[in-house]
């Protein structure tokens, strides 16, 4: 059972109130297809995935980066129960979708970054910190189903 | 069973020797490009990187329990961040060669230093970062890319001597 300390609580709850999920979300994902261009496995039908360029201006792409954050939210709202807010979640990447658990953490790191380019000095360590570790417990919660 | 997803033409202009992923052209004119921007501003760099590790991850202390002190921005830490910034700048420089430009630092890191590679990687995350949290604009998903692969092929220039 992990443990938030109050200002771990009041960094997520403060971090996910500032960015704007329409932006953030198209714009971790875009990063992540780009950065890492295996991930592109899962959008095959999501139309032009060609450069960086296409992959930034597709609409399916950036309609997908908000959905995850909407995902996000769930954990957000329920932070002292990530793992059971996910178990759907989890079957559904697992059996639906077929996703490689290594891959979440590659667009974890991707919305450190996207993050940490909009709240700019104010990403101390500590809240980088804060941040990872919620990352990582959703990330743990998303895998979680596989077997 | 699954589409055969776009082919992208720039993973095929890459010539290198060692076969491994490689750095092609484009990578190592942005990386270029991208650091004669940012190097100026080095010792912050390196200093908001490393500090940012120690804080994030903790484990990383054990290998600085010689230091007096570890706070963030603490004299032995923005000494240190500049020594290891000094080192990627060495690096962009011989970006041709990374493994012979490196081998004297890879055996101080393999025989004397002796940290663990992981760590790196680790670094290498914090690293980019600051460059997100400093150069917001500039710092777009290609060069992250490119600058994410150069730290990478660093870091495997830094292990080769390891064993």
């Amino acid at each position: 059972m992990v443990e938030w300390t109050d200002f771990e609580r009041s960094t997520i709850q403060d971090i996910f109130s500032r960015i704007e999920y329409g932006v953030v979300g198209p714009a971790a994902l875009a990063r992540c297809l780009v950065v890492y261009p295996w991930t592109q496995r899962y959008f095959g039908s999501f139309g032009n995935l060609y450069n960086a360029d296409a992959i930034k201006g597709n609409p399916m792409i950036s309609k997908h980066g908000t959905t995850i954050m909407h995902g996000l939210d769930r954990a957000v709202k329920n932070m002292d129960d990530i793992i059971n807010t996910y178990t759907e979640l989890s079957v559904l990447h697992s059996e639906k979708l077929h996703v490689d658990p290594d891959n979440f953490k590659l667009l974890a790191d991707c919305l450190t970054i996207v993050v940490a380019a909009q709240l700019g000095k104010e990403f101390t360590g500590e809240v980088q910190a804060a941040f990872q570790k919620f990352l990582a417990m959703v990330v743990s919660a998303l895998g979680r189903q596989y077997h | 069973m699954y589409k055969k997803t776009n082919v992208r033409a720039d993973l095929h202009s890459t010539k290198n020797s060692s076969g491994k992923m490689s750095l092609s052209t484009k990578d190592k004119e942005t990386v270029k490009a991208f650091w004669s921007k940012v190097s100026g501003k080095s010792e912050d760099i390196g200093n908001d990187a490393l500090s940012r590790m120690l804080v994030v991850y903790p484990q990383t202390k054990t290998y600085f329990s010689h230091w007096k002190e570890l706070t963030p921005g603490s004299a032995p830490v923005r000494k240190h961040g500049m020594t290891v910034m000094k080192g990627v700048g060495d690096a962009v420089s011989k970006i041709e060669d990374l493994t012979a430009g490196l081998m004297e630092l890879s055996e101080l890191h393999a025989f004397t230093l002796r940290v663990d590679p992981a760590n790196f990687k680790i670094l290498s995350h914090n690293i980019l970062v600051v460059f997100a949290i400093m150069f917001p604009k500039e710092f777009t998903a290609e060069v992250h890319v490119s600058m994410d692969k150069f730290l990478a092929a660093l870091a495997r220039a830094l292990a080769e001597k390891y064993r």
